[in-house]
Parts: C-alpha cells; sequence; structure tokens
C-alpha cells in the first residue's frame, strides 16, 4: 500500500517511517512543508496520505489546506490528518466534502501502534477514522434530545461508530456479537431518525454530519 | 407654529441664563470670602478643619454647575480633582496637604472669582435684550412718547413722526428674534468658561492617565507572574512527573526484557501510558497558554473553533464577514480569552438557549461582543468572571460595557484600541 508522510519534525517523520514500513506499507514520498506535500499528492496519487496539520512555511494549519485542496482535485483521495490538538472545526472541514477516506487523529494516537495502523487501513479503504476526544465533544454538544431517548448502551455504540469502526471492531471491543451490534444500531438510527444504510461507510457519514449539525 | 419651538429653547435658555447668573453672584461672593477666610484661617489652626469643609462646599457646587453645564448646554465637564489619599480624613494635615497642592482648588477659586461678574452680566445681558425688543413690538415707546414728548427706540431716536412711529415695531422683532436666537448661544459660552476652569487641564488630564497605566501595569505583572508560576507548577507536577516515571518505567523494561519478558512488556505499556498522559497535560496547559487554533486561524477561527465545544449554538461572525486584518498577538490573545470567559458565563448564568459573538474593527479599536437570549442581569462584581474580563482588558488600554437588564437578553461589548497588521497572506495561497 503506497503512501505519502507529511510531517516537518524530522523525529517524527522518521518514526513514520519506520512504523508504517514495518506495517507493509510504500512510502512513496515524505515532505516536510505544504507546498511539497500538496505537489506530492497529486502526483504520486497514494493510497493513503498521513499528513501532520502544522507545516511550514506559516506553521499555521497548512497541511490541513494543503489537504482539503487536493483533495478537491483528487475526490475521495484518503488523508489521515495528524495533530498535537483536535478542533471540531477541523473535522466539520475535512468531513465536508462527504467523501469519505478521512482521518483525524491525536498524535498520540501513534503510539497505541496497533489501533493506529487499523485507522489507516481505513482511512485507505475510503472509512473514516476520528479520535475519540472530537467524538466525545461531538456527543456532549448533542447530548440534548433525541440523542437523550438513547439507552447507554446504544450511546457507546454511537460513540464508537462515530470514531469509524466496523461492526465487527465494535462488537469484539464490548464483548458482544456482532449481531447485538447490528441491532443497537438498528435502534439508534431509528431514534435518530437517520435513513438506514447498509453500507458501513455511508451510515458513519450520516452519523458524523448528524452531530455535527 | 413652526416659531413656537424656536421661541421656545430661546425663552428658557435666556431665563436660565438669567436665573442662574444672577442668583450665583451672591452665591459666588460667599463662596469667594469663605474660601479666602478659610486658608487664611489655616494660620490659627482652625483652617485645618475649616478649609476642608469650606473645600467640599466649594467641589459640591462645582459639582452642581458641571451637572448643569451638561443638561442645559450639553458641554461635558469632567471632574479634574485628583483622588483623595487613604487616611486623608478632615482635620488631618494629608486632607489639607491634598487640597493645597490640587491645582484644581486653585482654578475653582478663581472659576468663582470671574464667575460673578461674568455670570451676571451675562444673564442680565440676555434679559434685557428680550425685554427691550418686546418692548418694541408692543409699542411701548409710542404711548411713552404720546404722554411725555420725548422718548426713543432703537435707531429712531426720538419718535417724532410717523415715518418713526411705523419704524419701531419691525426694529422690535428683530431685538427679539436676535435675543432668542442668541439665548442658547450665550448659555453655550458661559457653559464653556466653566469648562476652561472646572474641567482638567490637559496636564491633570495626562496624570490621572498615568495613574491608571501604572495600576494596570502593576496588575499585568503580578497577573503574569502569578500565570508563570501556575505553568512552572504544572509542568513541573505534571508532564514532567510523568516522563521521569516514563524513562524509570522504560529502564526497568530494559534490564527485564531479557529474562521476564512479561514483565518487561507490562512495564512498556505502562510506559505508554505515561506518554499519553504526559501529552494529554501538555495540550490542555498550551490551549491555557496561548490555544493552537488562534495561532493558526486567527481571532475569528479560534472563536469559531470555541464556539463548537459549547453545548448552545454560537454563531460567531465579524460585521464585515472577515476582520481586515490581524491584531497584534497579545491583543488578539486577550480578546479571545476575554470573548472565550465570556462564553463561559454565558454557559453557566444565562440559561440561554443561543448565543452569538460579534466582531468589528472601527475608528483604531477592535470591538468584541457577545450577546445571549438569557435572564440578563450580569454585572462585573468584584471576583466575577466579568471583573477578571475587565483587568485582562484594562491591561491593553480596553473596557468592557455590560448591557444585562434583569430578564434579558444580556450583551457584552469589548474595546480594544489597536492597530491592525495588513491582511495576513492567506495560507492556502502558499501551497499552489
Amino acid at each position: 500500500m503506497r503512501v505519502v508522510i507529511a510531517e516537518d519534525l524530522a523525529l517524527l517523520r522518521d518514526g513514520l517511517i519506520r512504523l508504517l514500513g514495518a506495517y507493509g506499507f510504500e512510502v512513496v514520498a515524505a515532505v516536510d512543508n505544504g507546498a511539497d506535500l500538496r505537489a506530492a499528492l497529486l502526483a504520486h496519487r497514494p493510497d493513503v496520505a498521513v499528513v501532520d496539520v502544522r507545516l511550514p512555511p506559516t506553521f499555521t494549519d497548512e497541511g490541513l489546506r494543503a489537504a482539503i485542496a487536493a483533495r478537491a482535485e483528487a475526490p475521495g483521495l484518503p488523508v489521515l490528518v495528524l495533530s498535537q490538538h483536535v478542533e471540531q472545526l477541523y473535522a466539520r472541514e475535512l468531513l465536508s466534502d462527504r467523501n469519505g477516506g478521512v482521518g483525524y487523529l491525536l498524535k498520540d494516537r501513534v503510539a497505541t501502534v496497533g489501533e493506529f495502523v487499523d485507522a489507516v487501513h481505513r482511512v485507505a479503504g475510503g472509512g473514516t477514522a476520528m479520535d475519540p476526544e472530537v467524538v466525545s465533544q461531538l456527543l456532549a454538544r448533542n447530548a440534548g434530545a433525541p440523542t437523550r431517548a438513547l439507552t447507554p448502551r446504544e450511546r457507546e455504540v454511537l460513540g464508537l461508530m462515530a470514531e469509524g469502526r466496523s461492526n465487527a471492531a465494535i462488537a469484539s471491543r464490548l464483548f458482544v456479537t456482532e449481531k447485538a451490534i447490528g441491532k443497537h444500531i438498528n435502534n439508534i438510527f431509528a431514534k435518530l431518525e437517520l435513513p438506514p444504510s447498509e453500507d458501513d461507510n455511508r451510515r458513519v457519514l450520516a452519523v458524523l454530519a448528524y452531530l455535527n449539525a | 407654529m413652526t416659531w413656537w419651538p424656536f421661541a421656545r429653547r430661546g425663552l428658557v435658555s435666556i431665563g436660565r441664563v438669567a436665573l442662574v447668573g444672577i442668583l450665583s453672584f451672591p452665591i459666588h461672593l460667599f463662596l469667594v470670602i469663605l474660601t479666602v477666610f478659610s486658608w487664611l484661617s489655616t494660620v490659627l489652626g482652625v483652617g485645618l478643619v475649616f478649609a476642608p469643609l469650606v473645600q467640599l462646599l466649594v467641589r459640591a457646587y462645582a459639582d452642581a454647575r458641571r451637572d448643569l453645564a451638561r443638561e442645559w448646554a450639553g458641554v461635558e465637564i469632567p471632574r479634574p480633582y485628583r483622588p483623595r489619599p487613604a487616611g486623608a480624613f478632615i482635620g488631618s494635615p494629608r486632607r489639607w496637604m491634598w487640597l493645597v497642592r490640587d491645582p484644581a482648588t486653585w482654578r475653582d477659586l478663581l472659576w468663582l472669582v470671574g464667575g460673578a461678574p461674568l455670570g451676571l452680566a451675562g444673564g442680565l445681558a440676555g434679559l434685557i435684550a428680550l425685554l427691550y425688543g418686546v418692548q418694541g413690538i408692543v409699542l411701548v415707546p409710542v404711548i411713552a412718547s404720546a404722554t411725555s414728548g420725548w422718548y426713543g427706540y432703537g435707531v429712531t431716536w426720538p419718535v417724532d413722526d410717523l415715518a418713526d412711529f411705523l419704524l419701531v415695531p419691525p426694529q422690535g422683532v428683530l431685538i427679539t428674534a436676535g435675543a432668542l436666537y442668541g439665548g442658547p448661544w450665550l448659555q453655550w459660552a458661559l457653559a464653556r468658561y466653566d469648562h476652561s476652569l472646572l474641567g482638567p487641564t490637559r496636564s491633570a488630564v495626562l496624570s490621572v492617565r498615568v495613574d491608571r497605566l501604572t495600576q494596570t501595569r502593576t496588575q499585568v505583572v503580578d497577573a503574569q507572574a502569578a500565570e508563570l508560576r501556575r505553568i512552572e507548577r504544572d509542568l513541573h507536577d505534571g508532564a514532567q512527573a510523568r516522563i521521569v516515571a516514563l524513562g524509570m518505567s522504560l529502564g526497568m523494561a530494559e534490564d527485564l526484557v531479557r529474562h521476564d519478558p512479561d514483565a518487561a512488556q507490562a512495564l512498556i505499556a505502562e510506559a505508554r501510558q505515561a506518554s499519553t498522559k504526559a501529552l494529554a497535560e501538555l495540550r490542555l496547559l498550551v490551549r491555557g497558554i496561548h490555544p493552537p487554533v488562534l495561532a493558526e486561524r486567527g481571532l475569528l477561527g479560534g472563536l469559531r473553533a470555541l464556539a463548537l465545544t459549547l453545548p448552545l449554538p454560537v454563531a460567531v461572525e465579524a460585521v464585515d464577514g472577515e476582520l481586515p486584518g490581524r491584531p497584534p498577538a497579545p491583543v488578539e490573545s486577550a480578546a479571545y480569552f476575554a470573548a472565550a470567559e465570556a462564553l463561559a458565563n454565558v454557559v453557566k448564568h444565562s440559561g440561554a438557549t443561543a448565543a452569538w459573538v460579534s466582531l468589528t474593527y472601527f475608528g483604531g479599536a477592535l470591538y468584541v461582543s457577545v450577546g445571549d437570549d438569557g435572564v440578563g442581569g450580569a454585572a462585573a462584581r468584584a471576583g466575577s468572571g466579568l471583573a477578571g474580563v475587565e483587568k485582562r482588558l484594562a491591561a491593553f488600554d480596553g473596557s468592557l460595557r455590560v448591557d444585562s437588564p434583569p430578564g434579558g437578553p444580556t450583551v457584552l461589548t469589548m474595546e480594544l484600541p489597536c492597530a491592525l497588521s495588513s491582511p495576513k497572506i492567506s495560507p492556502s495561497s502558499a501551497t499552489g
């Protein structure tokens, strides 16, 4: 699987190259600024890109902007954005094209290597990987009706689903069967009055759009 | 009757000027004599008590006249007196010295002396001009000339024949109109005289400003020192301690990895958790020092990002879509934290269902308004969040206005004088 990395700190860039290399990814480009990132994304059309939000020359949200701009030219180009802090605003911007293949995680999550690699695969496959902190903020904001109608278990499932996890992943994490999770999800969709969908990715995007509204 | 408002205005102002002028003459005379006598009596010692008492009276009278100048002539006269030092009770030498050293005390006296004849002259001039004009209109001169045989009016002096007689009423109308027109101006001119001596001199204005700046600077320095201590303590007890623990776990794991891999693995997992916690603490700390999103997106973007984390809908807009540039970083940060505190108040106390933030730059100042549809009754009481906002803004010469009637809605307006940098080059253009 071909991957482009954008990270300006050499220490972290080398770490990411080593980590992804060890898990069978082929790093086709590793850049350290926004302009190079956009060029690399459009030239290589990688299977997935791992991008730091803050890059030179402005050291603002260069990486995020480059990723969004590249996705405007190559819709659905999978991008996993890493940051030292998460902002609802950025999550909203990344999700706004509704194409999927988007991830937004705290840099700390890289330390949990298994989960991180899983997230990269998910994004590469057109799925979503939202940081638990983004999701918990979204759920806190939506503490009023109609999410109040959900049972605690359903809220738990909703949170994991919003992070972008598959039914199987949710089931194994909550120690229940996939069938039980499917039932919970049907209940959630009914209570939130969302149109049911068989496709995992579409379902996640619908949930995030709902929580983001 | 279109002339009535004009006549009314003239009549009212002439009446006021005459009333004040005539009444103030004896008052001024009395106060001048009293003042001079009270200062002289210091030689006998009683002046230590007497002079401050008289000055209380003088200042109360001057205050009343300042109010009149504002109410009647629209001339705002700020009080120029220096703040009273602590422990300066009546009878104490400190009180006496405070009064003697304040130039405003002597300017008050000068105002009393000059104001007596000026007020009287002005008051009488307006009244006489008006009465003389009215006299011409109601033909008093004609009657007078008919009875005594010798009388005149205006330029016709004496009134001899029919031509002279016909000239009298138009003259009377002109003089009356002139008096009515001049009345408000006379009132304004006398208020300007009051302003010239009762208002603060330029140096007094500056010295008040210096006092204020000294005070706010001390507050800022104190607040900064406290803030640095807090950051140091947070780092010391939080992230630093966790990284030390992390190093210890890794060191022990290094020793164990050969003969007890399971224990080593547990230690490494512990180390990873410690690193996650240290990062979380650092993130929280950084957000409190300078939120990253503020650096990345500026004030508008920073506040929008903040609004998305609040449990009620908050619309964040700049009046013209965007601010015309970026304020200097310290001002931007102060504005951000002030608005954040205001929004925190909305969440905690207002019971509002919606709030809004509006940004605009106008006349050399940045204005941030925060409004909500809650219960109102917000005030910058000592120790409250809003008092903190006020202090934060004062450090940059800014101010806070609270408009929060009971029952709401509440609107806080923060004003921060500053210059904006020319519009930044959009970061996205640098990527193209």
